[in-house]
């Protein structure tokens, strides 16, 4: 029995391994990329040993873009700036949004709440392109095209939807029977929801607000039709590094990695919290 | 004491459409005087919860009306219905602990702190629960949270306390002791409280009087007493009691001031008509077809009587219960002693006419209990 389980454990560690290196292989190699130059980079056979070197950082962080013939201006941290803005302002706005529906349609059962809860859910369903050349002609009809206001509101289609059923989910595993008891020792509906439900889906709201803001962050066909340039987030942005005088693939990997890290940043703090909040909230709704 | 402190008028309660969805609880009707304790008693899903709560203001009525101190309260929410509830699941707030959950509900007052935790280590010495007050409610036992939830309703002064299966999940040695401590908390204090239950002895033991349901229906609403005495329609008769009551269908007649009781497999039983009053004898003789329902307490063997054969003998640490064919169907007996009856044994019962009850099979109302008829 003991050799079956050593044999076990070295085969589970084999598979282990093989796969974290599927995954994060691309992630270190570009990782590595950003501390080089073109020139190491595009070398034959590629290697490993290079000597390291900040000058992709430094040029994104100045917005000035080398290269191989010219010099381009971008506005890396300008986008990363957008990006953030995005993010947090969509999340927030979803959260205010999605946290009350999410707990009428998990308490009040009211007739159709179920059709309106799958037609919100539904959102996710829809290609984005689909959804863009209406809302875009609409967007520039009403003055939306191009506002950070109108990104937000389109943001809504990827965030509410995920908050709204995690949260929901949260929700109903909270008896209500804990609310009842609260509301009948002296105490409304609105403080029964802020003092006793908010709290105890706390851990769910926390998962689905983190994973609402890494798929925000993630948006890049939105932002791209509906954004112009002062308004484009980092993975909009992240097009300029192509020029007609050449590809700089040291820089795209250092704009790769400043703009994963936050998000990277987020996913490692509360990765108890996204775990907990997915396999709770989501497998319940 | 005597005020009418609840007051149910003709209160439906339909899950769903009005008259289309589930009929859960059907036309009730009933008064709790101040300081009383009733019982809702009943199987599951006869509607009992739904009665209380509406009454809490957790569901609303579909028909009918509500009144707590002669104020409707059916319309308003349960913060606006001066009540207090301790929940079947508990439903105690898992971030705070057991004292503060109790104390929870004194907090909102304007009882000063000292006043309070007296209050609250009370309740939990009264309730055996003193030595969890600073443990959370999450890790502690089911028992001890259904004690911290009942603890958290009693100590409310309020106008009504609700009990929705309150003891449920206790050793049967402690609630004991706790339905006396329970029953005294409250009628010290003058407290009116309702109890949910489908355990007959808690519904004895604490309540002054036992509203029995079934399907939606309120079948009696009498005293323990009343309803074991005198059960108002076959279900109550076979529901309350344990073991229940034996039935069988008989048919009579009445010649040469004899009333003969026909049953199935030919057994005849036979009493002198003197023994009956002249207003049931003439029920009888109207009847003709009756059910028969006799408390197995008051069954007794004796040398003259119907015969029975024995078919089980269980002796259950202080009373032998037996069970014996007798007229084409199962007749269970209790005697307080152990008994060497093997099964096949044949034995003679005497039922006595003060212990008959006579049920009209159509409508399964009573039609006696004892000599005396009903209505």
């Amino acid at each position: 029995m003991q050799s079956v389980s050593t044999l076990e454990r070295v085969l589970r560690g084999i598979a282990i391994t093989v796969i974290i290196l599927f995954f994060m292989f691309p992630i270190l190699w570009i990782f590595l990329m950003s501390f080089q130059t073109n020139e190491t980079i595009l070398r034959v056979p590629p290697s490993i040993f290079f000597e390291p070197t900040l000058v992709n950082y430094k040029a994104l962080i100045s917005g000035r873009l080398e290269g191989s013939t010219a010099t381009l201006e971008i506005a890396f941290m300008s986008n990363l700036y957008n990006s953030l803005f995005l993010s947090v302002t969509s999340v927030t706005v979803g959260l205010l949004l999605g946290v009350p529906a999410a707990y009428a349609f998990a308490r009040l059962k009211f007739r159709g709440s179920e059709d309106i809860a799958f037609t919100l859910l539904s959102f996710r369903f829809a290609p984005p392109l689909l959804v863009l050349l209406p809302l875009t002609i609409y967007f520039q009809q009403i003055g939306l095209a191009d506002t950070y206001v109108g990104l937000i509101w389109v943001y809504q289609l990827i965030v509410l939807p995920l908050i709204l059923w995690i949260v929901r989910g949260y929700f109903e595993d909270i008896p209500a029977d804990i609310e009842y008891a609260y509301r009948i020792a002296g105490h409304g509906f609105w403080a029964t929801f802020r003092r006793i439900a908010l709290p105890l889906a706390g851990p769910g709201i926390a998962a689905a607000g983190l994973l609402a803001f890494i798929f925000a962050w993630n948006n890049f066909i939105f932002a791209l039709v509906l954004a112009s340039a002062d308004k484009q987030p980092v993975t909009v942005g992240a097009l300029a590094f192509i020029t007609a005088s050449g590809i700089n693939y040291g820089q795209i990997a250092a704009g790769i990695i400043l703009s994963i890290a936050p998000t990277f940043a987020l996913a490692l703090y509360a990765q108890r919290y996204l775990v907990e909040g997915l396999s709770l909230g989501a497998v319940k709704g | 004491m005597s005020e009418v402190m609840l007051k149910l008028d003709r209160v439906d309660k339909f899950y769903g459409l009005i008259d289309h969805g589930v009929h859960a609880v059907r036309d009730i009707s009933m008064e709790v005087k101040q300081g009383d304790i009733v019982a809702l008693l009943g199987s599951s899903g006869c509607g009992k919860t739904s009665t209380l709560r509406m009454v809490a203001g957790f569901e609303p009525v579909s028909r009918g009306s509500i009144s707590i101190n002669g104020r409707e309260i059916h319309h308003l929410p349960p913060v606006k219905r001066n009540v207090a509830m301790a929940f079947e699941g508990y439903s105690l707030y898992p971030t705070v602990t057991v004292r503060d959950n109790i104390a929870f509900a004194l907090k909102s007052g304007n009882l000063p702190a000292t006043e309070v935790a007296r209050k609250v280590e009370n309740v939990a010495e009264m309730l055996e629960i003193s030595n969890i007050l600073d443990r959370y409610a999450t890790s502690i036992s089911g028992g001890q949270q259904q004690r911290a939830s009942l603890a958290r309703a009693l100590i409310r002064d309020a106008d009504l306390h609700l009990l929705d299966e309150p003891m449920g999940q206790l050793e049967p040695q402690l609630r004991t002791l706790l339905r006396g401590r329970i029953k005294s908390y409250i009628k010290e204090r003058g407290l009116t409280a309702i109890l949910v239950t489908h355990d007959q002895t808690e519904a004895n033991a604490l309540a002054d009087k036992i509203a029995v349901m079934e399907d939606g229906e309120l079948q009696q609403y009498a005293s323990p007493d009343e309803i074991k005495e005198a059960p108002a329609n076959l279900f109550t008769g076979t529901f309350v009691g344990e073991p229940p009551m034996n039935v069988f269908p008989a048919t009579v007649t009445i010649a040469d001031a004899m009333v003969t009781l026909e049953m199935a497999d030919g057994l005849v039983l036979t009493y002198p008509a003197n023994a009956f009053p002249n207003d049931l004898l003439a029920r009888l003789v109207e009847l003709q077809q009756i059910t028969l329902g006799v408390r197995p307490y008051s069954v007794k063997r004796s040398e003259k009587g119907a015969p029975a054969v024995i078919v089980a003998n269980q002796w259950l640490g202080d009373q032998t219960h037996i069970a014996a064919s007798f007229a084409g169907s199962a007749l269970v007996l209790v005697e307080h002693d152990r008994t060497h009856l093997s099964v096949g044994d044949r034995i003679a019962v005497n039922l006595e006419p003060s212990d008959l009850h006579v049920f009209n099979p159509a409508t399964g109302m009573a039609v006696s209990h004892g000599t005396e008829l009903v209505g």
